[in-house]
């Protein structure tokens, strides 16, 4: 059933400040809407609960990306256009610069947010391996003050997080402190263009004197939500990169992986593509190192 | 409960228009129904297959995900205003050209939003290789043409656009 613009309210204050003011007059009334790219859709298929509704697009406060001392910061806001042509986002963070091509058509970077990624919190989001894998912190705002957490903490459960109902998602924090790592990303889906994850892995490595000393693993569609392979990445590190550490990091993701069955895959495929993806990982990584 | 209606200017295809709409109201539906553009289609509406397709302040997206309300003060583009001399009798743009002489258009519903997924990518890149035309497209779909005429109309407007074409990526 089509959905009925009339049923809903949207405003458009045009400032953080305007914004986070009325989520706090009236904390969970309001939802907000940047991109559209989710939102729309459940709109026009008369799917969208939320009565009253602000807009966040193309707010200045929101619409950055900084490259500071020792970190990139990208808003909320940035769209995934945004992402694809920066320069610095190009050369230090290659995995988040691809990933942000993943993400639907170029009609759809254009208008996606980065924190609309976020907040919605889709087990395959496209985005969140590369957060993962490059350790990102993100920072939550509200008339409060804000507060800047690990993101690998800030998923909860199937589309929950972090957020209070007065709080937005401001920025994404990614520590400039990866350029000797080595990166690896990939997604599987049904075909190349458009498609949603049926499992997508980005990784980062840090190999010194011939051992892994340290390693992320960021993996979409494995569980409820965009999660660390965390006791994965435990047998691994530490280690150097041979037959019994390839099998042992198999055995790893076969046990630590947790995903289900649903319309775009099956579980037990997810599981044995995301065991061959860690294995191409570090395979890779027993190459030497490719000199640009 | 009911919306308050806005007041929403935007500029189309060079002209400055002024809708009274509820804020919600989907980008297309306002082009199509208070505009009278029916150029751009309703496909999926939902992203996914890119016959709404039109250009806002220099960036291709979807109509049908676009509340009105976020197109306060854009320019914006439809297949309308590609050729603006048309009316006048002017030529058409190189694209439409390309497509007629190419074999683009079959059915032609998806055609509008072929036309502006490719201009948004010559803009950006005048002399696109056929990954990168296939990329351009990739939220585009086409059930009649199989696609490999589409491209070719896109490869020969970019051909016909510049004095050199750059070799294939691979």
């Amino acid at each position: 059933m089509r959905g009925n613009p009339e049923a809903h309210e949207l405003i458009a204050p045009g400032s953080l400040a305007a914004v986070l003011h009325l989520l706090a007059s009236e904390p969970g009334a309001w939802t907000p809407i940047a991109g559209g790219t989710e939102l729309m859709v459940a709109h026009a298929a008369g799917r969208l609960t939320a009565r009253k509704l602000v807009s966040l697009w193309n707010i200045p406060d929101l619409r950055f990306i900084r490259v500071e001392a020792n970190s990139i910061a990208v808003g909320a806001g940035a769209t995934f256009i945004d992402l694809r042509r920066n320069a610095a986002v190009a050369a230090e963070l290659p995995l988040l610069a691809q990933a942000a091509g993943w993400i639907g058509s170029i009609a759809n970077q254009s208008r996606a947010t980065l924190g609309g990624n976020l907040v919605n919190g889709s087990p395959a989001a496209d985005s969140s391996p590369a957060l993962l894998a490059y350790d990102a912190r993100i920072e939550l705002v509200s008339i409060r003050g804000s507060r800047t957490v690990p993101y690998d903490k800030f998923h909860t459960g199937y589309k929950r997080n972090l957020l209070a109902p007065d709080e937005l998602l401001f920025a994404v924090h990614l520590p400039r402190r990866f350029a000797r790592h080595r990166g690896y990303l990939r997604k599987v889906g049904t075909r190349r263009a458009m498609a949603i994850a049926k499992v997508a892995l980005a990784a980062t490595a840090l190999i010194e004197n011939e051992t892994v000393a340290e390693i992320r693993l960021g993996a979409a569609s494995l569980a409820p939500f965009p999660t660390r392979l965390y006791r994965t990445e435990e047998s691994i590190l530490g280690n150097a990169i041979t037959e019994e550490t390839i099998c042992a990091a198999r055995t790893a993701v076969l046990a630590e992986a947790a995903p289900i069955d649903d319309i775009r895959s099956a579980a037990e495929f997810r599981r044995r593509v995301a065991a061959n993806l860690v294995e191409e990982f570090l395979r890779e990584l027993m190459k030497p190192e490719p000199r640009p | 409960m009911s919306s308050r209606w806005a007041s929403i200017r935007f500029t189309v295809n060079g002209q400055s228009r002024t809708v009274h709409a509820p804020p919600m109201k989907r980008l297309l539906d306002v082009l199509r129904e208070d505009l009278h553009l029916t150029g751009a289609k309703e496909g999926c509406g939902e992203g996914e297959c890119g016959s709404c397709s039109v250009r806002m302040n220099g960036e291709l997206v979807n109509s049908c995900l676009i509340p009105v309300l976020q197109a306060e003060g854009a320019q914006i583009q439809t297949v309308e205003g590609l050729a603006p001399a048309i009316d006048s009798g002017g030529a058409l743009h190189s694209l439409q050209e390309a497509f007629l002489q190419c074999g683009g258009a079959q059915c032609g519903i998806c055609t509008p939003g072929m036309l502006m997924a490719a201009a948004q990518l010559l803009e950006r890149n005048p002399h696109p290789s056929r990954e990168e035309i296939r990329e351009g497209l990739g939220g585009n779909l086409c059930r009649c043409t199989g696609f490999a005429r589409i491209f070719a109309s896109v490869l020969a407007a970019s051909t016909h656009a510049g004095s050199e074409k750059k070799p294939d990526a691979r």
